[in-house]
This record gives C-alpha cells, sequence and structure tokens, in this order.
C-alpha cells in the first residue's frame, strides 16, 4: 500500500488545514500571508502533479482512487488555473473588506474536490469529490454577506446544486444496481456482460447525465449559469467559471467513457441533444444581455456545447479535443472575468458592458488583452480559441457528424457578434467616466501573462495538443 | 417477503415527493431543505434494498457517506438561509428574483 | 545545426520586435543598434552555413521545425530546405540587409525634413520604425527563401509584400506615397491571386505542401489535363507553373504587372536599395529557380516565361532613357535586368539567372546607395536635371557609383558582365520557339542599358553644376555609415563575377536545380568556357560587349559633348517621346479599364447588392431577427427558483421518455 500517488491530494489537505489555523492567529494587515501560503500550495501542487504525468497508470485505495497521466494533467491545470484565479481575486477582496482566510481555504477545499473528482475510480469517490467541490463553492458564492445579490445567487446554486446532486446519486444506485459494483472497472466489465440489464442501465445513465449536465450548465440544465455568475462576488465567479470545467470534463470521461462506455450509443445521442441545446440558447441569449458577467455565463454556456460536441465524437481524438478545449477554455475564462477585476474599483463593480466603453482610450496595452481574449472566445485565428474550436469540429466530423459541425459553426457566429461588440465598444466609443485605471502589479503581471498565453498558445498550439493526446493514449 | 422491487418503489415515490416539494413550494426556503433531505433519503433507501439483495456491503457505505454529507449540505444551506435573510428580511421562494433574464 | 538555422531569420525579428515595440523607450541609437546586431548575427551565421554547406560540401538540410496544426491530412508546418541555393540567397540577403542598415544610419538621420511641413505625424519615432521594418523585411525574406514547403513560402511572400507595402509608404502623410503603395498592394494581389490559385492547384492534385513531395511527384503528372474552361484541355503542370509565374510577375514587377515598382520608389532610398532592387523583387526569380523541377516539365511555360522576360528586358529599358528622377531611372534598370533574369529562367538557364540575380543584388543595392548618397547631399532634390559635377564634391560616391554603373553595363571583367552575357549566350544556345527573337531583343536590351546608365552617370557627376547656389555651398562627402556600405558593396561588385566558374559552370547547383537535358543550354556554353579571362575574349567575337561600348558613346556624345542632340531628338520624334513619357500608358490603361471598371462595378454592386439585399435583408434582418429572439427567449429565464428547477425536471423526464421508454419500444 503506497501513498505516493496520493501526494498532490495528502499535501494540498495538509496545507489547507495549517492555513485554516495560521489564518486565525493573525491580525487584518497580515492577512496577506495566508494568501502567500495558499498560492505556495497551489504552485508546490502543480509541480507534484505534473511530475507525475509520466508514471504508469495506479489504481490505490481498494480500488477507490486511480492516478494516471490524464488525472496528472488535469491536475496540473486546475491547480495553475487557481493560482491564476486567486492572483487576480486579491485586490478586489482587500479593496471591499473581505480579505479573509476563509476565501482561500474554501478555495484550496473546492480544489482538493476536484483533484479527487479527476482522480475518482469509485462512484463513491466521484461523488465526494463532487461534494467537496460544490459545498466550498456554496459557501463561496455566499461569500460577501452583506450582498444580497450574492445569497440569492448562492441560494439558488445550493438548492439546484442539490437537486443535481440528488439525480446523479440516483442514478448512481441504479448503476449499483445493475452491476453490483461501485468500482469504475468492474461497473464497465458489468456492462460489457450481454445481459438484460439495457433498460435500467439507460434509465440509470439518463439520472447521471443530468448530474453531469448541471456541472458543466448545459441546456436544460443551465439556468443556474447566469444568475450565480452575475450575483456571486467577481472572483468567485472567476473561479466557478473556470477550474470546475475541467473538473467536469474529468467527471465526464471517468463515468462516460470508463464506466459506462459500454453505453456509448445511447449517451452519444444525449449529449448531442444537449450540445445543440446549449451551443443555440447559449449564442442566442448572450445577444441579449447588458451585463457582462450574465454575457460570459451564456457564452460558457455556448462553450461547454463545443466540449461536448468532443466529447460525444467518441473518439481518442475527440476527448483529447474536448480536454484541449476545457484547459484552454479555463484560461480564457479567467482572463475574460479577470478584466472585470481590472476594471472594478470598491464600490464600482465594472459588470456592465458599458463599462468597456472607450477602454482603448484608458489603456490601451489592457483593451488589446481583452481584444485577444474576445477573439480567442469567439475563436478567431491566431488565437488559442479557433485552434480548440478546429479540433473539435474536426473530430466531429471524422465521426461523419457533418451536420453538428455545421450547427455549431453556424452558432458561433451568430456568438462572434457579442463579443466583437466588446471590442467596439473598447476601441469606437468614448469612455464614460473618466476615473483613472487604478491596477496593481500582480493583476498587471497576471492579465498580460493571461493574454499573452492565449495568443501563444494559438500560435504554437502544438505542445498542448501533444500533450492532450499522449495522456489519452 | 417485500421483493427489491417494492423498495425502489417506495424510493421512487420518496424521490418523487422530493422532487415535487422543490417546484411545487413557492413560499418557504426551508421546506425546499427539507425536500433535498428526502430526496437524499430517497436515495438512501435504493442503496441499502441493492446492497442487501446483492448481498454487497458497498452500498450501505455510501450510505454512510451519504448521510455525513447530507449533515453537511444541511449546515450549508442553513448558513445561506441566515445570510439571506439577514439581506433580504424575508426566505420567500417568490422573492429570490432579482436576477433573471 | 537546426538551432542555427532557426537563428538566422529570428534574429532579426527580434531585433525587430524590440526596435518595434520599444522603440521610445530605447531610442535612436538603440535601435539601429538591437536591429544591426540581429542582422549581423544572421549574416555570419549565413556565411558559416554558405561555408558548411557549399565549401565543405555538408550534407544540404530539409526537414520541419515546428507542426503548427495538421487538418485533415494537410500539415502546416515550419521547416528549412537549406541546399546550395538558400545558402547562396541568404548571405545575399543578410549582407545587402546588413549593409543597409548600416547606411540608413546615415541617410534617415534627418528624417524629420522629409515630413511634409504641415504634418509631422510619424516624425517623432519614425528612426526606430524603419529600422523595425527593415529588420522585419529581413526576417521575412529569410523565412520565403529558406522554406521546405509552400505554406511558409506563401507566408514569406505575403510578409515580404507587407513590409513592402509598409515601407513605400513610410511617410505616411504624402499623398504620393499612399498613393503608391496602395498601388503596390492592389497590383501584388493580382499576382498572389495567381500564385496562391498555382498553390491551390498543387495541393488539390498532389495532396500536399512539401517540395520534396510534390517534385518526386511531379514527373508522373505529365499529361495529366484538366479541364479550365468546359471544353478546353489543358496541361495540369502548364496551369500550375503559369498560374506561380503569375505571383513572381507581380513580386519580380514582370510586364504587365511592373507598373508598381518605379512607383514605390516614393519610400525611403535604403529600402529600394534593399527591397525593391537588391531582394524582394528578386524573390520571384528564386521561386522559379525552386521550382526548377516542375517548369522544366512544361515548355509552354518556359516560353511563357522567357517571353514575359525579354518584353521587361527590353521595353522597361527605354523608359529609362526618359526619367530624369535618379532614382526612377535607377528603378527602370532593375526592370530591365529582372527581365534578362526572367529570361535566364525561360530557356532554362536557372544557374545563370540565380548568378545575374547575386551579382545585381550587390551592384542595384550599391547604385541606389550611391544615389541616395546623392540625394542626401542634394538635400533630398532627386531631379538629375539639377545635378551636375558632383565627381569633385563626392568622389566616394563617384567612384564606387561609377563601379556599379560598369557593372550594370556589362563592361569586361566586371561582375554584371559575366552574368549578362552567360544570359545572353544561353538565350542564343536555346532551341525553344521564340528564342530567335528574344535574342536580338536582349542584345538591344544591352545598348539600351548603356545608353540609360551613362546618360545618369554623365548629368549627375560631369559637366557643369546646374544645382542653385545655396546647394552647391553645402555639396559635400557624405558620412562615413554611408560611404563604407559604399564601398563594401563595390567590391562584390567587381569581384562576385569570378565565381561564374562554380556557380554556372561548376556543380554548385547539381541536384538542386533541375534541368532537362534537352533545354541544358549552360553545358553546352561550359564546353567553350575556359576561364574568366577566356570568356572576356571570346565575348569579343560577340555582339554584345559592342553595343554596351555604342551605348556609353552614344550618352557621352548626346548629353556631354553635343546636348543639344537630346532636345532635336525629343522635338522630332515626339510621338515616341511622349509614349515613353507616359510609361506605355499602362497606369492610365489600368487607371481607365482596371481601376474604373472595377470602381463601376463596386458601385453597382454596393448600391444593390450590399445596401439593398445583403445589409438590408441579410444582416440587418437577421441581426434584428436574433436580436429579437434573444430578447424574447431570455424571458425563460424568469428568476424563480421553481421555474429552474421545472426546467431541470423537464430536461430529466423528456431524456428518460425519449430513451427508456422509446428504447424499450424500439
Amino acid at each position: 500500500m503506497t501513498f505516493a500517488p496520493l501526494a498532490t491530494e495528502i499535501f494540498l489537505l495538509s496545507m489547507a488545514c495549517i492555513i485554516l489555523i495560521v489564518d486565525v492567529f493573525l491580525r487584518d494587515e497580515r492577512r496577506v500571508l495566508s494568501y502567500a501560503l495558499a498560492q505556495l500550495t497551489l504552485l508546490a501542487g502543480a509541480l507534484i502533479s505534473w511530475s507525475m504525468l509520466g508514471n504508469e497508470t495506479q489504481v490505490v485505495l481498494h480500488g477507490t482512487f486511480v492516478s494516471d497521466p490524464m488525472a496528472a494533467l488535469l491536475k496540473t491545470s486546475i491547480l495553475l488555473v487557481t493560482v491564476g484565479v486567486f492572483m487576480y481575486s486579491r485586490s478586489y477582496l482587500v479593496e471591499r473588506d473581505i480579505f479573509r482566510g476563509e476565501f482561500y481555504v474554501l478555495g484550496l477545499f473546492a480544489v482538493l474536490g476536484m483533484l479527487v473528482l479527476v482522480s475518482a475510480h469509485s462512484l463513491l469517490t466521484i461523488y465526494l469529490g463532487l461534494e467537496l467541490l460544490s459545498l466550498s463553492l456554496y459557501a463561496l458564492v455566499a461569500f460577501q454577506r452583506d450582498s444580497a445579490a450574492a445569497s440569492e445567487a448562492a441560494m439558488k446554486y445550493f438548492v439546484l446544486g442539490a437537486l443535481a446532486s440528488g439525480m446523479l446519486l440516483y442514478g448512481i444506485s441504479m448503476l449499483y444496481g445493475a452491476t453490483g459494483s461501485l468500482d469504475i472497472g468492474e461497473v464497465a466489465e458489468a456492462i460489457a456482460l450481454p445481459g438484460e440489464q439495457g433498460i435500467i442501465l439507460v434509465f440509470a445513465l439518463c439520472f447521471i447525465v443530468v448530474g453531469l449536465a448541471f456541472k458543466f450548465g448545459a441546456v436544460p440544465f443551465h439556468m443556474w449559469v447566469p444568475d450565480v455568475y452575475h450575483g456571486a462576488p467577481t472572483p468567485v465567479t472567476l473561479f466557478i467559471g473556470s477550474a470546475p470545467k475541467i473538473a467536469a470534463f474529468a467527471m465526464a470521461m471517468r463515468l462516460l467513457t470508463e464506466a459506462l462506455g459500454g453505453l456509448y450509443g445511447s449517451w452519444q445521442d444525449m449529449l448531442t441533444i444537449l450540445a445543440v441545446l446549449s451551443l443555440v440558447i447559449g449564442n442566442v441569449i448572450a445577444i441579449a444581455q447588458t451585463n457582462i458577467k450574465r454575457m460570459l455565463a451564456y457564452s460558457t454556456i455556448a462553450h461547454v456545447g463545443f466540449l461536448l460536441l468532443g466529447l460525444l465524437a467518441g473518439t481518442t481524438e475527440g476527448f483529447s479535443a474536448s480536454m484541449f478545449y476545457a484547459i484552454t477554455y479555463a484560461l480564457m475564462a479567467i482572463g475574460g472575468f479577470g478584466m472585470v477585476i481590472l476594471l472594478s474599483r470598491a464600490g464600482f463593480e465594472a459588470d456592465r458592458l458599458d463599462d468597456f466603453k472607450g477602454l482603448n482610450d484608458r489603456s490601451p496595452w489592457f483593451a488589446f488583452m481583452m481584444l485577444i481574449l474576445m477573439l480567442s472566445m469567439a475563436g478567431v485565428p491566431p488565437t488559442v480559441g479557433f485552434y480548440a474550436k478546429l479540433a473539435v469540429l474536426q473530430a466531429v466530423i471524422h465521426v461523419d457528424m457533418v451536420w453538428l459541425a455545421v450547427v455549431a459553426v453556424f452558432f458561433s457566429i451568430i456568438g462572434a457578434f457579442y463579443y466583437i461588440r466588446i471590442v467596439k465598444l473598447m476601441y469606437f466609443d468614448a469612455p464614460e467616466g473618466d476615473a483613472p485605471l487604478a491596477v496593481s502589479p500582480d493583476m498587471q503581471i497576471a492579465m498580460s501573462l493571461n493574454g499573452l498565453a492565449v495568443l501563444t498558445l494559438g500560435i504554437f498550439p502544438g505542445g498542448l495538443m501533444a500533450v492532450c493526446n499522449a495522456v489519452l493514449s | 417477503m417485500i421483493a427489491l422491487s417494492d423498495y425502489l418503489i417506495l424510493g421512487a415515490i420518496l424521490f418523487g415527493l422530493s422532487v415535487a416539494g422543490i417546484f411545487l413550494n413557492r413560499k418557504n426556503v426551508i421546506i425546499l431543505l427539507m425536500a433535498i433531505e428526502l430526496m437524499l433519503l430517497a436515495v438512501n433507501m435504493n442503496f441499502i434494498a441493492f446492497s442487501y439483495f446483492l448481498g454487497d456491503i458497498a452500498g450501505q457505505v455510501f450510505v454512510f457517506f451519504i448521510l455525513t454529507v447530507a449533515a453537511a449540505e444541511a449546515a450549508i444551506g442553513l448558513a445561506i438561509l441566515v445570510v439571506l435573510f439577514r439581506n433580504r428580511q424575508t426566505i420567500n421562494v417568490d422573492d429570490l428574483d432579482t436576477m433573471k433574464g | 545545426m537546426e538551432n542555427i538555422y532557426l537563428a538566422i531569420p529570428l534574429a532579426p525579428l527580434l531585433g525587430a520586435i524590440i526596435a518595434g515595440l520599444f522603440g521610445r523607450q530605447i531610442g535612436r541609437a538603440g535601435a539601429h543598434t538591437v536591429t544591426i546586431l540581429g542582422v549581423g548575427i544572421s549574416f555570419v551565421l549565413s556565411l558559416f552555413v554558405l561555408k558548411r554547406i557549399a565549401i565543405d560540401g555538408g550534407e544540404p538540410f530539409n526537414g520541419s521545425v515546428y507542426t503548427w496544426l495538421i487538418s485533415d491530412g494537410l500539415k502546416f508546418e515550419i521547416g528549412f530546405l537549406i541546399d546550395n541555393l538558400t545558402a547562396l540567397m541568404i548571405t545575399v540577403v543578410t549582407f545587402v540587409s546588413l549593409m543597409v542598415h548600416i547606411y540608413t544610419i546615415g541617410y534617415m538621420a534627418d528624417d524629420d525634413h522629409n515630413w511634409p511641413s504641415h504634418s509631422k505625424a510619424g516624425a517623432p519615432s519614425s528612426y526606430q520604425r524603419f529600422f523595425s521594418f527593415i529588420a522585419l523585411f529581413t526576417f521575412s525574406m529569410l523565412m520565403l527563401v529558406m522554406s521546405n514547403n509552400f505554406l511558409q513560402l506563401f507566408f514569406g511572400w505575403e510578409a515580404v509584400g507587407l513590409v513592402s507595402y509598409l515601407l513605400i509608404g513610410f511617410w505616411y502623410t504624402r499623398p504620393t506615397a499612399i498613393y503608391a503603395n496602395l498601388k503596390a498592394f492592389l497590383v501584388n494581389r493580382v499576382g498572389d491571386f495567381g500564385f496562391l490559385l498555382g498553390i491551390g492547384a498543387i495541393y488539390a492534385f498532389f495532396n500536399s505542401m512539401d517540395y520534396a513531395t510534390v517534385f518526386a511527384a511531379a514527373p508522373a503528372m505529365v499529361g495529366t489535363t484538366i479541364e479550365v474552361f468546359a471544353g478546353t484541355e489543358w496541361q495540369l503542370l502548364t496551369v500550375i507553373c503559369i498560374f506561380l509565374f503569375i505571383g513572381a510577375m507581380g513580386k519580380s514587377a514582370q510586364v504587365p504587372l511592373h507598373v508598381w515598382l518605379p512607383d514605390s520608389m516614393e519610400g525611403p532610398t535604403p529600402i529600394s536599395a534593399l527591397i525593391h532592387a537588391a531582394t524582394m523583387v528578386t524573390a520571384g526569380i528564386f521561386m522559379v529557380a525552386r521550382m526548377s523541377p516542375l517548369f522544366e516539365l512544361s515548355t509552354t511555360a518556359l516560353v511563357f516565361v522567357m517571353v514575359i522576360g525579354a518584353i521587361t528586358a527590353l521595353f522597361m529599358g527605354f523608359l529609362g532613357i526618359v526619367q530624369n528622377d535618379i532614382k526612377r531611372v535607377v528603378a527602370y534598370s532593375t526592370l530591365s535586368q529582372l527581365g534578362y533574369m526572367t529570361v535566364a529562367l525561360g530557356v532554362s538557364a536557372y544557374a545563370a539567372g540565380i548568378f545575374h540575380l547575386m551579382t545585381h543584388a550587390f551592384f542595384k543595392a550599391l547604385l541606389f546607395l550611391g544615389a541616395g548618397s546623392v540625394i542626401i547631399a542634394m538635400h533630398h532634390d532627386q531631379d538629375i536635371r539639377n545635378m551636375g559635377g558632383l565627381r569633385r564634391y563626392m568622389p566616394i560616391t563617384w567612384i564606387t557609383s561609377l563601379v556599379g554603373s560598369l557593372a550594370l553595363i556589362g563592361t569586361p571583367f566586371f561582375a554584371g558582365f559575366y552574368s549578362k552575357d552567360t544570359i545572353i549566350e544561353a538565350v542564343h544556345h536555346s532551341q525553344l520557339p521564340g528564342a530567335g527573337l528574344v535574342y536580338w531583343m536582349v542584345l538591344a536590351g544591352v545598348f539600351v542599358t548603356a545608353l540609360y546608365s551613362f546618360r545618369m552617370y554623365f548629368l549627375v557627376f560631369h559637366g557643369t553644376p546646374r544645382m542653385d547656389d545655396h546647394i552647391r555651398e553645402h555639396l559635400r562627402e557624405t558620412p562615413w555609415v554611408v560611404t563604407v556600405p559604399l564601398i563594401l558593396l563595390a567590391i562584390p561588385s567587381v569581384l562576385s563575377g569570378y565565381l561564374i566558374d562554380p556557380v554556372v559552370f561548376g556543380d554548385y547547383f547539381a541536384g538542386v536545380l533541375h534541368v532537362d537535358p534537352a533545354n541544358d543550354v549552360l553545358t553546352g556554353i561550359g564546353e567553350h568556357y575556359h576561364g574568366p579571362v577566356s570568356f572576356v575574349l571570346h565575348a569579343l567575337g560577340g555582339p554584345a560587349i559592342y553595343l554596351a561600348i555604342a551605348g556609353v558613346v552614344t550618352a557621352w556624345y548626346v548629353y556631354m559633348k553635343n546636348p543639344a542632340i537630346a532636345g532635336d531628338v525629343q522635338q522630332r520624334f515626339r510621338g515616341i517621346y511622349k509614349l515613353l513619357v507616359n510609361k506605355y500608358y499602362a497606369d492610365d490603361f489600368n487607371d481607365a479599364v482596371f481601376a474604373g471598371g472595377a470602381r463601376g462595378v463596386g458601385r453597382l454592386l454596393w448600391r444593390i447588392g450590399d445596401v439593398l439585399i445583403i445589409d438590408g435583408l441579410v444582416v440587418n434582418g437577421s441581426a434584428r431577427v436574433v436580436g429579437w429572439v434573444a430578447s424574447v427567449v431570455r424571458h425563460v429565464q424568469t428568476g424563480y427558483l421553481y421555474h429552474y428547477a421545472f426546467s431541470m425536471i423537464i430536461g430529466l423526464l423528456l431524456l428518460l421518455f425519449w430513451f427508456v421508454y422509446m428504447g424499450a419500444g424500439a
């Protein structure tokens, strides 16, 4: 029995507990120590999981936990994206006087939940990882205690999230009944056996797909997304909108391909419906939004549609395209929401589209970064968003679902409208206020790195794509 | 002798009741929390029945985990409820509609 | 080695980025230091590569460095093909570029004066911008010549075009500069369109973008025909080669796509030397030589190439005689020399074409920089009628310009003599249909070249000074940053001719340039070749050398001895003179027919197609519909928790109904 494959999780858990204790003894002006510790933890965790990238697949803890290259890559991405999230969050929290240790501890626990989810090899582990993630997120949304919008968003998120995990659990219980095991490997074996369980399995599958779709925010299980993104404090929106998408991708891989791979035909059809609905609803409603957080929420829904396209292709090519999409989308999402934080200041949230007017006059560099991010989300070359979309579409075309690719392209053209509108506001409209942009240095660095990473990955996508391919084969 | 299907039907009824409770109730948020608890119990019923009839202990272990998580979930739910009430002076489901569209 | 190859284009790129983005911070000295350093590094590395590949006989390198993406089996790669041809090209490009960089320090020193006085918009950091652009050009040109696939070739092709566009319009507050760069841009689009069609056809039929793969498969394609228009059969390779050559016609300014090059002289003189004489305009020549395995398979295409080249060589030379702007004279001479190179390609004397490309790069850069030096001294007056007698004031410029002119007209023992005479001999030996007529055209071109070159030379450096007193008082030799590049370029303008032995008649290009034995003219000439001196003696038996002498004598008699004749001739042949001054009315024709016609069609399409149908119905209409749908559908998001839950439950029930009930039923 070796604990080496769990090194990242154990390290993160210990550090989260240490930070929790340390934070109790800190006075407010020394609070930055908690922040620094949390960042160090994430960076060290990323290093640890990156070093496990080349390791053999290992199943430990009586078949409940698996450590494989895919897990290592996804964990590294989650940890690094969270580093970005924390970097963007610091000044926001300080300015609003909610710079508390709880934010980081809850964030770390949510990350831990994601890591567990990524490495799950049992239905029980999946549930535990998911709940650890969700419960931390509910608390984070309500973190700004004096905000009415945040508490309303938290309540909605909580109730709907509980409903979704209830449905997922119900599906898991049926799956358990049909296959007689919670172990993902054994479930897959039982499904492969010919038997009369077909209907019960599809019944269970429906519930499980609902649970997954909720986590992704796919239509029609997306209703929480706009309200929560809108109501939550922007750093929390940033967090919810980025790393958990990678975790959701991992959950889909574990549940759908590893456990329920035998039911590919059924879940492919279900995902097709979800993907098309997400593309349509996400892109169309985003156009009518005037709040950028809401707009980005609907844009997330549309992106999830793309992500599902890769999954439903059911090929290694499709999975690696989806993985690439999830990771790069997380990168774009933290940039997009990061820009909202960057423009905001105490008492001014900068979450209306109009707040982006004339950004080019106020700061050409950040306007340029936002331009890159928006073009990337719209899928314009040479940004990474283009390449991610291209890879997914290719995977779909290779399994002869050309019509799906056409639908996706059509709606992303409609979608391009609302991204380009931001560009227009930034470059062609006059600024509304003339308040100078006060941006802290760490924020400037984070934003510049973020934007340039999106551009660089777009010009040189080969490396990341190769890694995504390698961990799946 | 009570058959497996009887337990499953009971579980399904409980699950249906809880789901109905979530979307029919328009008054008190606390009822939503109760409905959520009921849903988890319905799942527990399923697990225990399967576990017993399959002769496999793993299902019952799962139930313990669900119970624990349910407690945590209730705690967080109530905490959010308290924050909500402090901000809005109401816990009426009908009043939670400032964000929409 | 791969890293060295990679460093060659990247060093100038780095310089360009630093000078371009941080020009204001690093100042003028910083900008020219980083770019000269970058280009200097790549020049040294190019020499190293040249030594290794060409002199030590190292193995050519052909491999991809980075795969950008693979789409449906088509690879988009950055790859290098480093063989003798590439080694020669990168050395020439980096050498001339380095000289021009150094020269620019002097030429752009007082750039403020070049901006119209009413608007100095670009002046504050124009110096840094200029260095950034020429370094960027060097990068693009290197990418072009080092490429091992059509896609990167096209990238380099467009990138040099872009930089050329930016530099022609460098003084962007001058209306003439903007007109010129727009013209260059549009004319090049015509060529690029053909080029792109050629590349597209290659991809369609060979299913690859890689040179080696395409060349290997090409012989099997002989005899393949396609129907371009219904009912007409075309040889596939002929179509591809002609399309590719149309690209070359745009970039290398061959008739009728030559109109942009004289106007490109609106740009600063250093780039006229670097881009519009020595390197970029020769990209078309290089490309055709690189594609020799394809062109050799289509006699039709070769004849087409030869004829276009001959027309350019002769008729553009005529225009040089009547120009009064010093830079335009040199520009027309460039056109004419490019015509010679193209003729060489047409008669399958690729090695001779490349050889002339190389010698021409040196002496034409020299002539341009010499002209630039004169322009500096003349306080940016470019009219040769206002010059005269400058040799007393600017001895170095005078001597080096004389060397350049002698090389250009093909004086024995100068570089241009060897390369040009080889081309003329090659045409003489060619068996292609029409080669006989072309031979007479290129011979006539020799006389014309000598005439316009020495007309300019005499008018500028000899005779009585005609400038006003103020300028004459300030006449002096230009600073060392200007004269040193002149001297350094004068050396290869003389000596590079002696490379004829290995490059043209040796096996330098063995395995690189492919020549069909039936078309091979150079081997025949090579049999009579016994060293550079005997080559001169052999030439004494041919007409070319006497024509050149006749041209010089004519120029001397008409413009020095008896200037009245010039006016007399001008009067007597007023019709021809007018034709030449108006550049055969090519510009007027283009303006009236193509530009005017395009504007007319455009206006029509805009009124009916765009405003009414596309904007009115399709774009605005669909945008309005989508916007309306969005504003309606968003109300589904009511904000009520129970509606959200309800939608989830409906979703679940639909899934269950669809898959469980329908699945069970089926």
